[in-house]
């Protein structure tokens, strides 16, 4: 059984984090990653960039609108996630305006640059 | 991590959010701070008791204004005071909050804070210190240290600029349109300078002030998130990750400038760079260019190189020719220039600074760069001149080593050229 966990906190206190305490609390989980990569249970992992580096393409109508920041509705939850490695934000946005055809009707595409991805846990 | 480090950690990430609240409530820069240092001392006692809140922020300015009402009842002694209990009690303060901020409320206070700030009566040296102690919560002696000057002189700055802006009064009225945009642009050209004294510090004083251009990464963010749809302050952020990102491959072990083609590249931050890339890409989409977009423009394209050899030049020279018509300066002719040299030639790039001389004349960079040219040319008579003029006006020791590598390179050559034997064996 395949399982995702998703990472929330409040982003402004662990960007007031110190260098030392950034680094200190890496460590830490390179320390549990570790582990699940002995048991072979780890699969991908991401660090992602602050969300005033993400955009937002909104469907619900012909052509999807495009927003800035992070996806802000409280009554969608998160469904399931791409990562695509592209040149630019641009492309990123093509590819989520063909998901948006492929998937019509309501919905978000929060589009977020990743800081670290390491595809077989921090190793 | 610690409950202290946490605790440290939200203090700090809701200063400028529950200062900017409480000076609207108060209208009074010290009334303010000291409420927020009540509502942090508050903080550290009933939080690990009982818990984060919910919203921080939100608890911190609530807590914070009934410190400083309370405050003032016990100074006037007009009125009966409250029973301690009243107050410290912050069991149900989350959900009897009146005040709940949303992020417009949030995004006026802030603006005002930093605008407040950066009040046009205050020197640029004053405006930062400013910023820096009651936006960022620096103490005066991070301060101080970060300018190299001592504590006391740094207190004696910070007290006569709060002095000024008292006297000047705080701007109250909720902005209009016109008004934001504008103060917004003064904000983040603060913004910029606190970046640019820490950016342009020379190498040894690199680890001292290198905080600032931390600190103004963190004042950028804040405002992007206040401000999510201003391509200009995408632009500002994105242009100060790009060139912190270099940080590490800036100075030689010595502390000497490493010029950014000679610069290895494996030491750029990789974490800022991407970063940096994505927001000049979100800026872009608004078609509303401004300077720090075309900056942050040109710095992604150095840091989208690889290597020094692969950098798109002729876009560059580009960028800068938009970068000139927006805020014509001599300056950026001279950067303009360096992108010349490399697609047209040094020729081309020394017509286009000569007559630049009468107004750059005193600028150390100005004659280094002409020196540059002038040794491509193979006029090195003239090089020798333009350099020595260089160092004559370099202000600091890194930046007279920078032009004596020129120099010292210009005496060798001269000394093998006076050898041809030798050299050819």
């Amino acid at each position: 059984m395949l399982y995702t966990i998703l990472c929330y906190n409040q982003e402004e206190v662990v960007g007031a984090w110190t260098k030392e305490e950034d680094d200190a609390c890496m460590v830490r989980l390179k320390a549990v990653q570790d582990d699940l990569v002995k048991q072979g249970k780890l699969g991908p992992v991401a660090r992602l960039l602050p969300t005033t580096a993400a955009t937002t393409l909104r469907k619900g109508s012909d052509d999807p609108i495009v927003i800035d920041g992070p996806f802000a509705e409280t009554k969608e939850q998160l469904l399931g996630f791409y990562m695509v490695d592209v040149a630019s934000l641009d492309e990123a946005l093509d590819i989520a305006r063909d998901l948006a055809v492929a998937n019509p009707g309501v919905g978000s595409y929060e589009i977020r640059p990743v800081q670290l991805f390491f595809p077989n846990g921090n190793t | 991590m610690t409950d202290i480090a946490w605790i440290d950690a939200a203090l700090s990430s809701a200063r400028p959010q529950a200062v900017a609240a409480l000076l609207r409530y108060f209208r009074d820069l010290d009334t303010a701070e000291e409420a927020f240092q009540d509502a942090c001392l508050r903080a550290l006692k009933n939080w690990p008791k009982n818990g984060p809140p919910r919203d921080p922020t939100a608890w911190l300015i609530f807590v914070g204004r009934n410190a400083a009402i309370d405050r003032v009842r016990k100074t006037s002694r007009q009125t009966e005071l409250p029973s301690d209990e009243a107050i410290s009690d912050l069991d149900d303060v989350e959900a009897g909050m009146a005040e709940r901020l949303d992020n417009s409320d949030y995004r006026d206070d802030v603006l005002r804070l930093l605008f407040v700030c950066c009040h046009p009566e205050l020197p640029a040296t004053q405006q930062i210190a400013l910023a820096l102690r009651i936006v960022s919560g620096l103490s005066v002696a991070q301060i101080a240290r970060a300018f190299l000057v001592s504590e006391a002189a740094m207190e004696q700055r910070i007290t006569r600029a709060k002095g000024r802006i008292a006297k000047a009064g705080v701007p109250f009225e909720a902005p209009g349109p016109v008004e934001r945009a504008q103060r917004l642009a003064a904000v983040a050209a603060m913004v910029y300078l606190v970046f640019n004294e820490g950016y342009s510090a020379s190498g040894g004083e690199q680890p001292a002030r290198a905080p600032l251009c931390d600190e103004a990464i963190r004042l950028a963010r804040l405002l992007l998130r206040l401000f999510q749809a201003e391509p200009e302050i995408m632009g500002l952020l994105a242009l100060m990750l790009l060139q912190h990102a270099r940080r590490e491959a800036r100075f030689d072990a010595d502390g000497e400038i490493v010029l950014l083609e000679d610069q290895d590249r494996t030491r750029w931050n990789r974490k800022m760079i991407p970063e940096g890339l994505a927001l000049v890409d979100k800026a872009l989409r608004h078609r509303r260019p401004g300077p720090y977009q075309v900056q942050a423009a040109i710095a992604a394209l150095h840091a989208r190189a690889a290597r020094a050899e692969d950098t798109d030049w002729q876009e560059i020279d580009i960028l800068y020719a938009t970068l000139e018509v927006m805020q014509p300066s001599p300056v950026i002719t001279l950067n303009r220039s360096v992108a010349v040299s490399k697609t047209r030639g040094a020729q081309a790039a020394l017509d286009m600074v000569e007559p630049l001389a009468a107004k750059l004349g005193n600028y150390f960079n100005f004659h280094g760069v002409r020196g540059a040219y002038l040794l491509r040319l193979g006029r090195q008579a003239e090089a020798r001149e333009a350099f020595d003029r260089a160092i004559a006006l370099a202000n600091s020791a890194a930046e007279a080593a920078h032009i004596r590598q020129h120099l010292d390179r210009l005496m060798k050559d001269n000394a093998a050229a006076e050898k041809p034997a030798a050299a050819k064996k």
